[in-house]
């Protein structure tokens, strides 16, 4: 792998930036793998990657139906957390946090990551009893959580004129999690998949799965794919709103609903909000980009979709929530949007385990995966390697759904 | 924006409906089903690329619940499949 650094660049520079080496290869397909991952994106890389770097397998291709990270990890709004609920979560989500911090050094890529906050805009008393409760649980597990009154809320906010007294919902206060950050979304898949390659990983775009294959021993046996048969003894999916459509093939039902969750960007405007911003009660958030856009996210659209893109009237209810908080806002011109289908358990957290098909591994039910990505995938290649879940990850098997104990998680999203 | 179709107030908006969620398999009787069996109906919701049947409450009307087949993929609301039911 060509190093990247200050001087490979100069060194480029000289030769006016013609001789920069491939970031990735695009080596022709075999018919045999020993692991075979299942999407291109911010898991499936990752995994790859980790089995290549933690496990010494790096006989692994990862398939791609379309473009290396042109999926949810290209759709999603980019925040980076851990202000969740439960004691299964919270552990996890401080450990990815942990691992993207150092991901621009670990993947000589940089990931342009900016730990900016998170600040909560509090407007009802049982959100404020909820994310207290949410912020004593957190202590234990070292993130961080903190109560600040509508006074310093709005000095840190400038932007947040709306919410008064007047208001159907006037604001209470904040609540300020300080280890949330943003990074770019493209850098980590592109870092990945670069790091994953050098290591020995295939990646095969424009190679879609159209079915998996049941062995005749009863374990998975391989793919069936567009360029052909591709045998392997482990097969992993982590294609997110399409888990189920896949293991449908071969007669696997899992407990997930595909859902589509949209997003929308504002045209660039000067620094304005410097932290990222949670409404819970109003359904809305939004941050501003590095390029000076507001990245603005709300609820998902009711019932199951497969489809990715914004409803009007989804549209409406997210810019009305915004504007009432942030009235100035109404100026703003807004230039794209999109959606992406996700699956969701009816408890709202992961499943990451081995799947009645032996070999045949998921990772799923990631309602805002990005944040999830480092950890998702250490922990997906260590249960791939060895057969057996990691600690992080061993209250979020398939077992939770046999024993109906659940993790019922509040903090997966602002829309829940 | 979906016009979901009400026997008493006709085609109306989405947005004066609630989700009631996808019309999953008729409860069975616990005693005739192994805890397998039991846990896929508690848990597991049909999750179609394509024609899904689903429930939805006219909440913000006249208060009727709606069933209806609708397309995952496009959002129309379809006529039911001819292998349903």
């Amino acid at each position: 792998m060509q190093k990247y650094s200050v001087f490979s660049l100069a060194r480029n520079a000289l030769s006016g930036h013609r001789n920069w080496s491939r970031a990735w290869r695009s080596p022709p397909l075999k018919d045999q793998y020993e692991v075979v991952v299942i999407g291109a994106g911010g898991h499936g890389l990752a995994t790859a990657f980790y089995l290549a770097k933690e496990f010494d397998i790096t006989d692994v291709a990862v398939v791609e139906k379309g473009w290396l990270g042109g999926g949810n990890i290209a759709r999603n709004t980019v925040t980076i957390r851990s202000n969740y609920m439960r004691d299964e979560s919270i552990p996890f989500y401080v450990k990815s946090v942990a691992m993207y911090e150092g991901l621009t050094h670990e993947l000589n890529f940089n990931m342009m990551h900016s730990k900016r906050t998170m600040v909560d805009v509090v407007q009802t008393w049982p959100k404020l009893r909820e994310l207290r409760r949410r912020q004593l649980a957190m202590d234990i597990y070292g993130s961080t959580y903190e109560q600040i009154s509508e006074n310093e809320l709005r000095s840190r906010i400038p932007a947040l004129t709306g919410g008064g007294p007047d208001a159907r919902l006037p604001v209470i206060c904040g609540m300020v999690h300080t280890d949330a950050g943003v990074n770019r979304h493209d850098a980590v898949a592109w870092g990945y998949a670069r790091a994953a390659d050098a290591l020995g990983v295939e990646i095969h775009q424009q190679t879609a799965i159209q079915s998996l294959i049941r062995g005749a021993d009863g374990h998975i046996s391989g793919v069936e794919t567009n360029r052909g048969t591709i045998r392997a003894k482990k097969v992993v999916v982590a294609v997110s709103g399409h888990t189920t459509t896949l293991t449908e093939t071969v007669g696997l039902k899992l407990p997930l609903r595909t859902m589509n969750l949209t997003a929308f960007v504002s045209e660039p405007v000067k620094p304005l909000v410097d932290v990222i911003v949670n409404c819970p009660d109003s359904g809305f958030y939004f941050s501003q980009s590095d390029k000076g856009e507001m990245v603005i996210g709300g609820a998902p659209d009711m019932g199951q979709s497969f489809r990715r893109d914004i409803k009007q009237n989804v549209f409406e209810d997210t810019v009305t929530a915004m504007l009432s908080l942030f009235p100035s806002f109404k100026k703003l011109k807004l230039m794209r949007q999109w959606g992406g289908h996700l699956d969701i358990a009816h408890d709202a957290s992961p499943i990451m385990d081995q799947t009645d098909l032996p070999g045949l591994f998921v990772t799923a039910g990631w309602w805002g995966g990005y944040k999830a990505i480092p950890a998702g995938g250490l922990t997906l290649a260590h249960l791939v390697a060895k057969s057996e879940p990691h600690p992080l990850m061993s209250s979020f098997t398939l077992n939770r759904f046999r024993h109906l104990d659940f993790v019922m998680e509040a903090g997966t999203t602002t829309a829940r | 924006m979906m016009l979901i179709p009400c026997p008493f107030c006709g085609k109306r908006n989405e947005s004066e409906f609630i989700f009631g969620g996808a019309v999953g398999a008729d409860r069975p009787d616990p005693n005739s089903v192994n805890d397998a069996e039991w846990v896929e109906y508690l848990t597991v919701a049909p999750n179609p690329l394509g024609p899904v049947q689903e429930r939805w409450w006219h909440a913000r009307g006249c208060s009727e619940w709606v069933t209806i087949w609708r397309d995952t993929r496009t959002h129309d609301i379809v006529e039911a499949p001819d292998d349903s039911e």
